[in-house]
């Protein structure tokens, strides 16, 4: 009987939380694929067809905010990495006991509300705030140059908003790092530098791949930034999904973008993880 | 160029030599403080307009000092029942989903068991799933159901979500966990609720409390995944949305500095607590 009990014991436990992400996770992913194969319209009803056109259309008619959603991603992950990586450096080799205070502040920009964090970046960057101000004094830009509706103003955003999750995955890693390894490397005489790149940042990756998944993955499906910062012309799929979705009303095109932006991220990070290695991954090496 | 290094005797170090020595110890800590600049830029500039007092509609330039956007911070009409219902599913999502990460956390770390493997998955799946896709997957599951949206599903969408960070957040701590003191419980006559209530309890404590903080913030910040399963239903967030397309007043700021205010109080304790206990330890 008690060997029974404790048997059922680890299931009871789970039943709970697990049925709810089953119910609310898992089966809405399949009612999205159900969804993604339908035809008709709001008015008249929607019918299962197995109508996979959704999916060529979507991919002949959105082929570039596909291509851009991966594109900004992909750029504001770069940017958010060589940012973030000296100041993680930093912390953890010479925070000293300020290191939890300094973490603070990197995590603050996420007590503020995202949109009203992307707002103030609105405010910063518009057409009289004084960074296009400064700008086009130093001919940087021209007279009528502007950084908000372009390019530059979503994947800044974009880089700014997702930066705490670049930046913490590479502190611990950093932090984890023995110094005394560094130090025999030194004492072999391997050069600062050379021991930073044959020593610090292979020990670091685990935490550089973290880092690049946990920015790459929610900034490729982001649109607020495009919708605040950009214009129609740096509108990324988030947003197309979201209109068709919200404003118009064609679910089976919406959910088909959507399945497609799922299927993209799972190509990207699969051939980035065969890139890297799947060790580093899932993070066993140590 | 080559005279000039021949002619240098040693002595004491130039000035250019020790400007960049000087330079060189020092770059990361000045880098590190532009990065801070760069980061908490923003924070400022929400915190200066929520005491601007703009004559149009758009908050965008100074005008001029007031303390009128404080004072009458539900002044914009719907923001008030707005940050209530945010508050609201906030509370009673994070509660729930912090009680159900909690037990599936203990599952997983105290028991090996048949399919350990793919729960671990089902847990990893929503935190690697873009937001969108979980919103609007959610959205198809009520639509074809024909749910009605309002403050039910986004409950449930909030739950959904928190749950993954609840247990990634209280895992961590368990696996850190010493089984022996739960045994010395046993061997000193306490029966397992007992042990529960006294040793595994207190010692999970602060777990379950950073993982209930943590839900509370994701939750009462979230946009996209409501923005999907609101229906008519407005969350502080949403509201933000709908009021930066016609210009957002300077209320907005004001909810936003003291959202930031709150959190950052509470961090604040959290990280000189934990500094009193090394110290003492």
């Amino acid at each position: 009987m008690f060997h029974r009990h404790r048997g059922l014991a680890p299931y009871l436990l789970l039943a709970p939380g697990v049925l709810f992400l089953v119910v609310f996770f898992a089966v809405p992913l399949g009612f999205l694929g159900y969804q993604s194969l339908q035809s008709g319209n709001i008015d008249f009803g929607y019918a299962f067809t197995w109508s996979w056109g959704n999916y060529w259309n979507a991919i002949h008619d959105y082929r570039a905010q596909f291509i851009r959603s991966l594109e900004y991603a992909g750029i504001a992950t770069l940017l958010a990495l060589v940012v973030s990586y000296p100041v993680a450096y930093w912390i953890a080799f010479r925070g000293g006991r300020w290191k939890n205070l300094l973490l603070l502040f990197i995590v603050a920009p996420f007590f503020v509300t995202y949109l009203i964090r992307t707002l103030a970046w609105e405010t910063i960057l518009s057409d009289n705030g004084f960074v296009v101000n400064t700008l086009q004094s130093l001919h940087v830009l021209g007279p009528s140059g502007r950084l908000l509706a372009t390019s530059t103003a979503v994947v800044t955003g974009i880089t700014y908003n997702f930066l705490p999750f670049m930046a913490l995955p590479l502190y611990v890693s950093l932090e984890q790092i023995d110094a005394r390894l560094i130090e025999a490397a030194e004492d072999l005489y391997a050069s600062k530098l050379h021991a930073f790149l044959r020593v610090t940042l292979p020990l670091s990756l685990p935490g550089v791949v973290a880092g690049t998944l946990l920015t790459f993955i929610p900034a490729a499906g982001d649109f607020i930034n495009a919708q605040l910062l950009g214009s129609p012309d740096n509108h990324m799929i988030g947003n197309v999904i979201q209109s068709k979705f919200l404003e118009l009303t064609d679910y089976p095109a919406a959910a088909a973008m959507s399945f497609i932006l799922m299927a993209g991220i799972l190509l990207a990070v699969v051939l980035y993880a065969r890139a890297v290695g799947t060790e580093q991954l899932t993070g066993t090496t140590a | 160029m080559t005279t000039i290094a021949i002619e240098r005797r040693p002595g004491p170090p130039s000035v250019f030599a020790k400007t960049w020595a000087f330079v060189r110890r020092h770059v990361l800590a000045a880098y590190s403080i532009l990065f801070f600049v760069y980061l908490l830029l923003p924070i400022a500039v929400v915190v200066v307009f929520s005491f601007n007092n703009p004559t149009g509609k758009f908050n965008y330039t100074w005008q001029g000092f007031t303390w009128d956007n404080w004072r009458y911070w539900d002044g914009v009409p719907g923001i008030r029942s707005a940050i209530f219902l945010s508050l609201e599913i906030a509370l009673v999502a994070s509660l729930v989903a912090t009680a159900l990460g909690t037990l599936i956390a203990l599952a997983l770390v105290r028991y090996n068991f048949r399919g350990r493997g793919s729960t671990n998955i089902l847990i990893f799946l929503p935190l690697s799933t873009p937001e969108i896709v979980l919103g609007a997957s959610l959205l198809t599951l009520f639509l074809n159901l024909n749910v009605v949206f309002g403050f039910w599903t986004i409950l449930i969408a909030h739950i959904m979500f928190c749950i993954s960070f609840a247990v990634v957040t209280i895992k961590a701590r368990l696996v850190g966990f010493d089984r022996h003191l739960e045994e010395a419980a046993m061997d000193l006559g306490a029966n397992e609720w007992k042990t529960f209530q006294k040793v595994t309890l207190p010692l999970t404590a602060p777990a379950i409390l950073a993982a209930l903080l943590l839900c509370f913030a994701i939750s009462i910040d979230d946009f996209v995944v409501t923005y999907f399963n609101s229906g008519s239903k407005v969350t502080f967030p949403l509201f933000v949305w709908g009021a930066a397309r016609i210009g957002a007043p300077p209320q907005v700021n004001v909810i936003g500095t003291a959202i930031f205010a709150v959190a950052v109080t509470a961090m604040l304790f959290n990280v000189l607590y934990q500094r009193r206990r090394e110290v003492r330890a």
